[in-house]
């Protein structure tokens, strides 16, 4: 047994065991860091299910009957004799989505197609980043945007002017909205269609089609599930923007259809009760709670569907 | 037998001219829907910087917020925007950058735990910034009250940082991922344990794309608004945290300092007191009715953006090193 003897031997034990003991203590601790995103869904998750839960207790203890949720088409917790009608600013909300949507789906495909079908390489060098730029300017800044620049637009260029376009208007938060989703959905598309092979566009020009024969026939079809996961993903943004909508649309607590008035979204009221001083343990203080899980319930849904989509019809090639 | 052909000019009618020109008209109208984005951009950019850049000087950057707009100044929301972006890191690099290395290098993709990890991952990047906002008053200021003292620095930060955290783990992964697997082979076969596999050979290559993705992912905390005003961050501080100089003002309104206290005492006095943000000051000078305000506003957002393309830069020109070494 000369070797458990060698001094130099000794010395590789040594440390062939630290290093031994340093990968299993990295090893841990980087789990530990990996599942502590674990931890921050469940408190998520928690936080808002029990201040939900404190918000119905609430509820009941100031008579007030939770049916009236569903039912009431008035949203004002504030007021002395609050109600409750959830409704109102879950339609605010897919107000502004929509027109967002009106907005960013077909401009943002289409720009995703001029990136990645037509535009020649050094154009597209140039303009791809540009429109990165465009999804790094913070929301706030759009939100002044918004108030500052498009609403006048559009007081001026829609028949009525002030009377008929309310300073704080659906409209232009929801346009904004869009133009700052452009990019998101445009990046999300040229992925899915950059992943459709060469073959398939070769094959196609091959049986005589045009260059937009062979995009609408060939290449949207192949990239829809990744297009469409796009199209989610982009609705699930505008669903949880705050600081367009907050500075932008305003805060009506009726039931409202009419985007060039004032509309009030679910981000909006959190924003708008907490820049007050309320009490904490307040019903108005459990409301924004609330508001969050019904806001985290429907981005949930959203991403769940987008991630659905993607494994469900993505086409394998 | 002989069939006759009839010319077939005559049979077959080309419509290529046609379908040529709807090529063509798409092509256009793809172009525009390009530019249009970038219309509104220049737009932006334009009337940001008309409105702003009268009172974007030198006394905006060094005074405190005013009552009256022509005093108004953006000092303590820098200041705040500063702090904020050497914390965010602290918190968010390590925890970020270690589940990125769990994820891609120990981990066994495989298992049904694992798989959870990433689907959760990919959903708290979806997960709106106001609902961490709610988090982080929940968890920060009220239930961790005693370690940060309500709605301060340090729950500003720790806020923005869990709100990076999936950012920085998703862009993580992909500079890891990026390493050749030889790279780590070859470590294996000349006796490496994982970890130094790790150490000494995939993140010094994965380096500069872990960099720059966790730059961007911190310049996108920086512009954040909405999670510090659900947290309660204040829109009017007249004083900076003590550290590594106490301030005060004098009757002209001028930051003076007053000692300098580099300490770690001071700093975790300075991590306790209240702050303001870039974001936040913008915000609630563009939501006042006076015109003079929005223009204020205007010279905050250049301040932002500066910031933003500073962060940006650095970001850029760390990757341009890296790749050359490389």
């Amino acid at each position: 047994m000369t070797a458990s003897t060698d001094p130099n031997f000794a010395a590789y034990e040594a440390q062939r065991f630290r290093s031994k003991w340093m990968n299993l203590i990295m090893r841990n601790l980087t789990w530990a860091f990996a599942y502590f995103s674990i931890i921050i869904t469940v408190g998520i998750t928690l936080i808002l299910v029990a201040e939900s839960f404190f918000f119905f207790d609430k509820l009941a203890k100031e008579g007030v009957s939770w049916t009236q949720i569903f039912t009431e088409t008035e949203w004002t917790p504030l007021f002395s004799s609050p109600r409750f009608g959830v409704i109102v600013i879950i339609m605010g909300t897919l107000m502004t989505t929509v027109i967002a949507m009106i907005v960013a789906l077909p401009v943002g495909l289409m720009s995703a197609i001029f990136l990645s079908e037509y535009a020649p390489p050094k154009l597209r060098a140039v303009l791809k980043p540009i429109l990165e730029i465009l999804a790094g300017v913070p929301t706030v800044v759009y939100g002044f945007f918004a108030l500052l620049v498009i609403t006048p637009i559009l007081q001026r260029i829609i028949p009525g002017g002030d009377s008929v376009v309310a300073g704080l208007n659906g409209l232009s938060a929801g346009f904004v909205m869009g133009i700052m989703i452009i990019p998101l959905v445009a990046s999300l598309s040229e992925d899915a269609i950059y992943a459709v092979p060469n073959l398939l566009r070769e094959g196609s020009y091959a049986l005589g089609a045009t260059k937009f024969e062979t995009t609408v026939s060939v290449v949207i079809p192949s990239a829809l599930s990744g297009i469409v996961s796009a199209f989610i993903l982009a609705v699930s943004r505008g669903v949880g923007e705050t600081m367009i909508v907050s500075l932008a649309a305003g805060q009506s607590p009726i039931l409202n259809f009419n985007p060039l008035d004032s509309v009030m979204t679910i981000t909006a009221f959190i924003v708008q009760v907490s820049l007050g001083d309320t009490p904490t343990q307040s019903l108005a203080f459990y409301t924004i709670f609330f508001a969050g899980f019904v806001l985290f319930l429907m981005t949930l849904i959203l991403n769940i569907l987008a991630d659905w989509f993607v494994r469900r019809y993505r086409l394998m090639y | 037998m002989t069939v006759d052909i009839v010319p077939s000019e005559v049979n077959f009618r080309s419509n290529y001219d046609r379908r040529k020109l709807a090529t063509n008209i798409f092509m256009g109208v793809a172009f525009f829907a390009t530019i249009f984005g970038l219309f509104f951009l220049g737009l932006l950019l334009y009337d940001v910087f008309t409105k702003g850049l009268p009172y974007f000087n030198w006394r905006f950057v060094t005074t405190f917020p005013s009552r009256n707009p022509t005093d108004a100044g953006i000092l303590s929301a820098l200041v705040g925007s500063i702090w904020l972006m050497f914390l965010i890191p602290i918190f968010a690099f390590p925890l970020g950058i270690g589940a990125a290395i769990y994820m891609e290098e120990y981990a066994d993709r495989d298992l049904w735990r694992n798989r959870i990890l990433e689907i959760n991952i990919s959903n708290l990047a979806g997960v709106p910034s106001i609902i961490y906002g709610l988090l982080g008053l929940e968890l920060y200021v009220r239930l961790l009250e005693p370690l940060t003292k309500g709605r301060t620095l340090l729950a500003g930060a720790l806020t923005l940082a869990t709100l990076v955290l999936p950012v920085v783990i998703i862009s993580s992964r992909e500079a890891i991922r990026a390493v050749p697997r030889d790279i780590r082979e070859a470590a294996y076969a000349v006796g490496c344990t994982r970890w130094q596999a790790i150490w000494y050979h995939v993140l010094p290559m994965a380096f500069a794309g872990i960099l720059t993705g966790t730059i961007l992912a911190l310049s996108r905390a920086i512009g954040e608004t909405a999670p510090l005003i659900t947290l309660g961050a204040l829109t009017f501080i007249a004083f900076l945290p003590p550290w590594p100089v106490t301030t005060t003002v004098n009757e002209e309104g001028v930051v003076i300092v007053e000692k300098v206290s580099a300490g770690l005492g001071s700093f975790i006095e300075a991590l306790q007191t209240p702050f303001t943000a870039l974001p936040i000051q913008i915000f609630n000078w563009a939501s006042r009715p006076q015109a003079e305000f929005h223009a204020v506003s205007a010279a905050g957002i250049i301040v932002l953006l500066l910031l933003l393309v500073a962060m940006n830069s650095v970001a850029i020109s760390l990757r341009a090193q890296f790749q050359q070494r490389k």
